[in-house]
């Protein structure tokens, strides 16, 4: 694979494919769509297939330079090959969500779709601080015309809410940026992370990155777009936004924030330990009480990408793991539950919790897989939430035991809102006769919630799968933020081991202790 | 004297004002009925005096060769710079006229009046005189020249109220600003006893006295006027909305062009030894203006008086570079004049081809309701000068934002770009909300009308110049516009 540009053509296929589909008729621009995605989804494992686990830290790398101290740099580590992943993989699923469920201007929607694959791709696996730029911000285009060409009631609102607010945070990052890079001389990323600015420019550099991602994560008290936008986008708007386009945020902590200003995030990690808290608890409480079901997704979103910035900011290696593992986890499970939305809410458009219940008895398989993604949401072990969140909080707890305990209600409120929701949706009797007439999901539903939900599985009975890519390069970001690290409160004190186990018992029979070797040998063997 | 050199460096305008003086008189026999072939008799001129303009640019010129008679006038590649563009601009409303003129819903008048392409002409003559100027004097001759033939352009539709009022507001206020710009001249000229730029330039030095510091800030305000900027801009919505929209069209880009131009002249030039007194003025006129032509916007239901606060807003991100007081700030000025006239222009021909069944014309958000529908190419290439506009990559009003704040940012004002840009979130509201109408709503299907191949050739050819392929042409450029800004510095 070496000297072919496969992200350079990662990104072409849609482009073209968004071009066909702009003046093709609806039917042949679903198939364009689709098809466009598959091959980029192919293309992205042939990527995963071909990346070098513990190989060069930049892979795939592509340069070209262009004009005014523009270059057209490419290239991916683990961090962001998981991300692409993650979009191209959540890409055919939202092509397929907008089958039946667009009937209007559908070129239109699905050159839109095209056009953010394009350029989420962008990116993550932009290595030049002004390409990362436009990429991050022409998001905004297709994003605002999902919203307010295919949205609900209140569409309008929601799409200048989402337009404005996100403008106003990037645009303070890019003065930063034109700081940095008269500063450094350079505007590649790689270099700049290795780049030790001086630490008061760190501070002011640090708060207008943060303007940007704080609006993107989102974080308390800068999310009121997010719960908006949901609700009024398409299904499968819900799903990007959810699943990719919330974790440019996450991204841009762990790309830029963190390596490039170390000290001033040390400096400000109180900050984000304070809004992160406030976020799980709040929004938490928020979420228990809606009445809307995207508009709990929603909410319950801000929650989990709030435990991804304690993660994070805890200066550590399972801290950033964790961060890393609960983004793919959020934007596989959060998408799904908003497909699942979607589903019934294409059967009875509404998506009040109230005008559903009983569920199970008339649509056994979709009742299976709303559980699942449901107890995945809460972070059942088993399943990828779990991962994520038991590494994050892990790592935080050896940072702030205090933010540790708080964000741990997190999980508890989370099964409190989750379960509740699940269980107005889908037992109980079936009040509503419209609601207990619908059919269990079809074919086409079937296809896009088993790859979601057989990914979910993996991630949790085999995180390693994705832990392997990004090792290198989360021990990499953690020696560069080390020196920074703030002081830790939790104050272990290392206690001397015992010999055996607390609950060894005292040998008597030889032959039950030589089994017991012998399986776990077997254990090994395995 | 030798004047053969001198008329050599000014043939663009020898030959511009020998085919306005050729079609006045072909205006005069022949009538309204020869308006069709004199518009692109006066196009061919333009472009043949834009052609003349390549070899300068290409090589640039800078030095004592370019000083023409007497150093009144200077035809250095920054000229030469403003000039082209100028000419493309002045084409471009000389492209867009006839349709609007000959469609009898349109205006009151039977067809299009003759003297509408020698006008354009003759107007463009005065901003050839304006960007070159040397001297007090030639700069307030070609500011007349062009000042008189747009107050005409503004009331060219005779039997149209609008019209006239339009002419009437831009004639009275553009007076005034002439007065208040000949009052500055006429201190400066007191307190240096020259009115040509090197000498007033080399009577500035040291400490300023307060007549002389009165001086510059009369002149600025004077120049502020023609480039509306904040504080002095009250007249650009009423005159772009009167005009009719071709007018418009013309008035929101060569002159501002040719105005910008002469205003970063005179700064650095003549004011280019006293940067302190006017640097703060300038920052606060950028600032002000993209300010409140942000805020004026909000509310607009009619696209031409929206279009108007778009243009002042603008100006103040074309101020920044001025504010910036280097070469690189120059630069990026030019190249944001650059991208700047060519999404004007694509925007007030967008607006041109709005017309109903019987060619009459539609102005307002409530009649481009729903237009993706209707007329899917003008919404999306409206779309796309919006988005242009607001400065959302990828599209090149971007790469104009870019290399402005770049600029403000390198020289140390990062405080007042982090400001400047925050504000420029204001604009986006009203640049999204004609997407918001465009797209979003449901459709008043009011826009039927044809539109001729002229309007869209230069649709399309704007907007390609916008979209992301645009960016071929930046290298170019960029190029032009440094070599622009050099020969501007070289005095210094």
């Amino acid at each position: 694979m070496e000297g072919l540009p496969i992200l350079s053509l990662m990104m072409l296929v849609p482009l073209a494919g968004a071009l066909l589909c702009l003046f093709a008729g609806a039917a042949q621009a679903r198939w364009i769509a689709l098809g466009a995605t598959l091959v980029t989804f192919a293309m992205g494992l042939a990527l995963w297939s071909n990346y070098q686990i513990g190989g060069p830290q930049w892979q795939f790398t592509e340069r070209a330079e262009l004009f005014a101290g523009f270059s057209y740099a490419l290239g991916i580590d683990g961090i962001a090959l998981l991300l692409i992943m993650l979009s191209v993989f959540l890409m055919p699923i939202c092509i397929l969500a907008s089958w039946d469920a667009i009937q209007k201007r559908v070129g239109e929607y699905m050159a839109a779709f095209l056009f953010m694959e394009v350029l989420m791709i962008g990116t993550f696996a932009a290595q030049d601080l002004f390409l990362f730029y436009v990429f991050f911000e022409a998001g905004l285009i297709p994003m605002y015309l999902i919203i307010g060409v295919w949205g609900g009631d209140n569409r309008i609102y929601a799409s200048y809410k989402f337009f404005l607010y996100t403008l106003l945070g990037s645009v303070l990052m890019l003065i930063a940026m034109f700081w940095m890079v008269a500063e450094a001389g350079t505007s590649d990323i790689p270099t700049l992370m290795q780049y030790d600015f001086p630490p008061e420019a760190q501070r002011w550099l640090w708060l207008a990155f943060f303007a940007s991602f704080a609006v993107k994560v989102p974080m308390w008290p800068f999310h009121t777009w997010l719960p908006d936008a949901h609700v009024q986008a398409p299904t499968a708007g819900s799903v990007i936004l959810a699943g990719v386009l919330l974790k440019l945020g996450g991204y841009g902590f762990i790309r830029f924030s963190l390596p490039m200003f170390p000290d001033a995030s040390a400096d400000f990690a109180w900050l984000v330990y304070i809004l992160s808290m406030i976020a799980v608890v709040y929004t938490s409480l928020v979420a228990l009480v809606q009445a809307d079901m995207k508009k709990l997704i929603a909410y319950s979103s801000v929650a989990h990408m709030a435990i991804v910035t304690v993660g994070l900011f805890a200066f550590n290696v399972q801290g950033l793991e964790g961060a890393m593992i609960i983004m793919l986890s959020h934007g596989l499970v959060s998408g799904a539950l908003f497909l699942c939305v979607g589903v019934i809410y294409d059967r009875l458009h509404t998506r009040e919790i109230a005008r559903y219940g009983g569920l199970a008895i008339n649509m056994p398989y979709y009742a299976l897989f709303f559980l699942l993604f449901t107890m995945a949401s809460i972070g059942l072990p088993g399943t990828s939430g779990f991962v994520g969140e038991f590494l994050s909080l892990a790592g935080i707890y050896q940072t702030s035991s205090l933010v540790a305990l708080i964000s741990t209600t997190g999980i508890i409120l989370g099964a409190a809102y989750m379960l509740y929701l699940y269980r107005r949706v889908a037992f109980g009797g079936q009040t509503n006769e419209d609601a207990a007439a619908m059919p269990d999901i079809s074919a086409r539903e079937w296809i896009m919630m088993a790859p979601i939900a057989a990914a979910v599985l993996w991630m949790g009975v085999y995180p390693e799968s994705f832990l392997a890519p990004m090792r290198a390069d989360i021990a990499v970001l953690d020696a560069r933020i080390a020196a920074a690290a703030p002081a830790s409160d939790a104050q272990l004190a290392p206690g001397t081991p015992r010999a055996e186990a607390a609950n060894a018992l005292p040998h008597q029979e030889n032959a039950d202790h030589a089994g017991g070797s012998q399986e776990s040998a077997r254990e090994g063997a395995h | 004297m030798e004047f053969a050199p001198s008329f050599a460096l000014v043939a663009p305008e020898l030959l511009l004002i020998a085919a306005g003086l050729v079609l006045l008189l072909v205006a005069a026999w022949g009538g309204d009925k020869a308006a069709r072939p004199m518009t692109i008799a006066a196009a061919a001129a333009l472009f043949g005096a834009g052609f003349l303009l390549v070899p300068g640019l290409h090589f640039g010129i800078d030095g004592p060769a370019t000083l023409a008679f007497g150093g009144l006038l200077k035809i250095d590649s920054f000229a030469l710079f403003a000039k082209a563009l100028i000419y493309l601009a002045a084409i471009g409303a000389l492209v867009i006229a006839p349709a609007f003129f000959n469609s009898p819903a349109a205006g009151t008048e039977r067809m299009m009046r003759a003297e509408y392409p020698v006008l354009v002409l003759f107007a463009t003559v005065g901003m050839s005189i304006m960007v070159s100027a040397n001297d007090f004097m030639s700069l307030y001759l070609g500011l007349e020249l062009n000042s008189l033939s747009a107050y005409v352009l503004a009331a060219i539709l005779r039997r149209d109220t609008r019209s006239g009022e339009a002419g009437l507001k831009y004639f009275v206020l553009g007076a005034l600003a002439s007065g208040i710009l000949l009052y500055g001249m006429s201190l400066l000229y007191g307190f240096t006893g020259s009115t040509s730029f090197t000498a007033v330039r080399a009577g500035l030095t040291g400490e300023m006295g307060t007549g002389a510091l009165f001086g510059v800030i009369f002149v600025l305000s004077g120049l502020a006027f023609k480039i509306s900027a904040v504080p002095f801009h009250m007249w650009t919505p009423d005159v772009y909305e009167g005009a009719p929209t071709p007018v418009t069209a013309f008035f929101a880009t060569a002159p501002k062009v040719a105005a910008v131009a002469l205003t970063a002249r005179v700064t650095f030039e003549v004011f280019g030894g006293q940067v302190a007194a006017w640097q703060q003025i300038v920052m606060f006129t950028a600032l002000a203006s993209i300010i409140f032509g942000a805020l004026g916007a909000i509310g607009q239901e009619n696209l031409k008086r929206l279009l108007a606060y778009s243009s002042i807003n603008n100006i103040g991100f074309i101020l920044l570079g001025l504010a910036v007081a280097n070469q690189t700030g120059a630069a990026a000025m030019l190249v944001y004049l650059f991208i700047y006239v060519a999404m004007s222009l694509g925007s007030f021909v967008a607006l041109l081809m709005l017309r109903s069944e019987d060619g009459g014309l539609y102005e307002t958000f409530a009649d481009i309701r729903g237009l993706s529908v209707t007329r899917p190419a003008i919404a999306w290439a409206l779309l796309l000068f919006m988005f242009s506009l607001a400065g959302i990559p990828p599209l090149l009003g971007f790469f104009a934002k870019f290399v402005v704040f770049q600029a403000t940012v390198e020289a140390g004002l990062v405080a007042f770009g982090a400001i400047a840009i925050a504000a420029s979130v204001i604009g986006a509201f009203y640049y999204i909300k004609f997407v918001k109408v465009m797209f979003f709503d449901e459709p008043a299907g009011v826009v039927t009308g044809r539109s001729g191949t002229g309007h869209w050739a230069l649709l399309f050819l704007t907007a390609a110049i916008i979209s992301p392929l645009g960016y071929l042409l930046t290298p170019s450029l960029t190029d032009l516009a440094d070599k622009a800004a050099a020969s501007l510095f070289l005095a210094v």
